[in-house]
């Protein structure tokens, strides 16, 4: 009553954003280089932060351009680190908006939004005799987490860069191979060419009675899914996949109205509401050119293209779009 | 619908070319909307709160009469600046592409009793798609006024320089009156539908927090100030819906403004549609401060042709604008606050009386007024 129509929290916010009970954020406080294109982002998250176990990720919304967009990223720091900050590794991949920006544009202080750290690419509780990291790229990043977390009497590690000086973290691991807590091997692909799974055997003879954690781009995943089912092992496995759905941006596509359970063939041209309405779903709609947002809905999957610039959406959690001036860029997920 | 159309000197093509070259203009500030567009509304935003949180705090010492003069001017420029810049601009969805989901034309409510998401269709939706066009859109008089020669003279008319002082006064109750088409909808049968109703009560909530908070709640809290915070809020109040009316007024109704019959946007295409907005829109001229304080609605040609850009953006828009207008030799109805409310008030009291019909002999055009 005393601040209708915005809520206390709407102005506590001004001074005390990270406070217990408002919406989870952290601040950034420092980014350190890592690599060429890696960097690590030490981040202090709000009150309202749970921690995280290692192994796990956090989606991050971060503001691009102005533009929020949210990632997911492996936590890289051990659990419960006493300054109550945590931090995530990130490898600036072609074109990537949100990673471009966190390697080389963002500036300690920044807030960003948080999600809960969550993910199942975890140890168990009782801990396996012998262990296999198998990594590749950015896919140390989880394993990293989990390394700095506890150790193992037994484990090795084969991870996958193109060259020396793009492997994530690799004093530290060095260190670790020094100290006698892991065994390591590089597998540079830019010389040695690509780490072929089913050799795996003449790398680490005894992979097969080691519970393995593997995570790396989709091709591996793949051969190592393939390996270990083919020896009969697949429970040995666990694996962490970063980027399940690759949004394909055509012209035209399946669009699935997900509330109503109906699902039509679209051209690249009909604007959305019409293929909705068409089908027999009950749109709102205004204006139908743009102008008066009225027809806002989300989009939940797949992508669309605005047909007034030809600008393409891909679906993220919270994206909405205006059906009255986008037409299906493939297959999407309308929420109607 | 004037006797002369200014625009009758442009060919099909060299109006779809206008559309063209409108279109150029919007993807330009499309293309190049970021950052610092983002860090300008939540800057606004942030200052909007803290004046209002200054003010009300020094309210709770208005007994003592620099803190009411001073708590009561700081409340009504933050009521204005909720109201102009951020509420009227968010809700068109000028912020959406940003994707926050607190400043979001889907979940921004403001400081106004008619509710956001009716205020939305009615003026989104009604109003600026058929600006101007008399039967179409209800800003047009507000279903209370008058507002061109060729409209029907009726004596209840007589009275509408008074309506109107008091729509100004009570501006955001005659706008939430005008969302809910209380005119209409109050006939016997209209009342009864659900629809109608489940809006009406929406209204009658919003009225209610809005009044416990500004005339109970905040009373209350500052004490022996009980009464003069009461008379500093509805101060407030009325500052913000007088000035409100008075920007409002002048984007449409200032002379030299057009409007249009209903037949006439059949079958409209997009140039033709860019020209309606542009002829039937003005702006105000003035200070930076100005534009502000307006929510950019000084920027009213502009508004109406690209009404979901960010407003920051009208200022630099509107010197693009203005040199299509000179190219196509248009007039650029502008002129400073006080010259354009005159104009509007004049058009007022002018239309209040009947004037000499119309030279139209179409028949239906005849029935088609009547009904609008």
């Amino acid at each position: 009553m005393v601040t209708t129509p915005l809520l206390p929290s709407d102005y506590l916010d001004l001074v005390s954003p990270l406070r217990a009970g408002a919406d989870l954020r952290g601040r950034i406080e420092a980014v350190r280089p890592e690599t060429g294109d890696a960097a690590t982002i030490v981040i202090r998250p709000g009150r309202g932060w749970r921690g995280h176990t290692a192994g796990q990720y956090v989606r991050v919304g971060v503001d691009v351009d102005g533009v929020r967009l949210w990632r997911a990223y492996s936590v890289t720091s051990p659990t419960h680190r006493r300054d109550g900050r945590f931090t995530i590794t990130v490898k600036a991949i072609r074109d990537g908006k949100v990673s471009n920006h966190l390697v080389r544009r963002a500036k300690p202080g920044t807030l960003i939004q948080l999600d809960q750290a969550t993910g199942d690419f975890v140890l168990p509780r009782a801990k396996p005799a012998k262990v296999l990291y198998l990594t590749a790229g950015s896919g140390i990043t989880p394993v990293m987490g989990m390394l700095r977390d506890s150790e193992f009497d037994d484990a090795v590690m084969v991870h996958c860069a193109p060259q020396p000086h793009d492997v994530i973290f690799r004093e530290e691991l060095h260190g670790l191979v020094a100290a006698g807590k892991l065994r390591l091997t590089e597998v540079h692909t830019a010389t040695d060419g690509m780490l072929d799974v089913a050799r795996l055997g003449e790398l680490v003879p005894d992979w097969a009675e080691r519970e393995t954690w593997a995570c790396g781009p989709a091709g591996l995943l793949d051969a190592a899914e393939e390996h270990w089912n083919g020896h009969g092992v697949p429970e040995r496995l666990h694996t962490e996949r970063f980027r399940p759905n690759v949004v394909v941006a055509g012209a035209g596509g399946e669009v699935t109205f997900s509330t109503t359970g109906k699902s039509v063939d679209a051209d690249g041209a009909t604007p959305l509401l019409d293929v909705g309405e068409d089908a027999g779903v009950l749109m709102p709609s205004g204006c139908r050119m743009g102008i008066c947002f009225g027809c806002v809905t989300p989009l939940k999957a797949g992508a669309v293209r605005d047909l007034r610039t030809g600008e393409i959406t891909e679906a993220e959690p919270g994206v909405l779009i205006q059906t009255c001036v986008s037409a299906a860029a493939g297959p999407c997920d309308i929420e109607r | 619908m004037t006797a002369i159309d200014p625009t009758a000197h442009l060919t099909a093509e060299q109006i779809e070319e206008l559309g063209r070259e409108l279109d150029a203009i919007r993807d330009e500030v499309i293309a190049s909307r970021g950052e610092q567009d983002a860090a300008y509304i939540r800057k606004v935003i942030a200052a909007q709160r803290k004046l209002e949180l200054v003010s009300r705090g020094v309210l709770l010492f208005s007994i003592f009469p620099p803190a009411w003069v001073l708590g009561t001017a700081g409340l009504s420029v933050a009521k204005i600046m909720d109201n102009m810049e951020i509420g009227h601009n968010i809700l068109h969805g000028q912020w959406d592409w940003m994707r926050d989901p607190k400043i979001h034309s889907t979940t921004w409510e403001w400081d106004h009793v008619s509710p956001a998401a009716q205020w939305k269709h009615s003026h989104n939706e009604l109003h600026h798609t058929y600006t101007n066009v008399i039967g179409k859109d209800n800003d047009l008089g507000y279903g209370i006024m008058r507002v061109d020669e060729d409209q029907k003279w009726h004596p209840f008319h007589l009275g509408q320089p008074l309506w109107n002082f008091v729509n100004a006064c009570f501006f955001e109750y005659g706008i939430a009156a005008y969302d809910l088409e209380l005119g209409r909808n109050l006939s016997k049968h209209r009342r009864k539908s659900p629809e109608f109703r489940a809006r009406a009560r929406a209204v009658g909530r919003k009225i209610r927090k809005q009044v416990l908070k500004d005339y109970v709640v905040h009373p209350l809290l500052s004490g022996p100030s009980f009464l003069p915070t009461l008379a500093a809020t509805f101060t407030a109040n009325l500052v913000r819906n007088i000035w409100s009316h008075s920007v409002i007024m002048c984007g449409h109704f200032p002379e030299g403004v057009q409007v249009f019959e209903r037949r006439s946007i059949n079958g409209e295409t997009r140039g033709q549609w860019y020209l309606r907005q542009m002829m039937g829109s003005a702006n105000i001229s003035g200070s930076k401060a100005m534009h502000f304080m307006t929510g950019n609605l000084s920027h009213q040609i502009e508004h109406h042709l690209f009404p979901d850009l960010p407003s920051n953006r009208y200022a630099e828009v509107a010197v693009k604008v203005r040199a299509l207008f000179e190219k196509y030799e248009l007039e650029y109805v502008t002129g400073p606050l006080p010259k354009q409310v005159y104009s509007a008030w004049r058009k007022v009291f002018r239309l209040s009386l009947p004037n000499r019909k119309p030279h139209v002999k179409a028949p239906e055009r005849e029935r088609e007024l009547v009904a609008a």
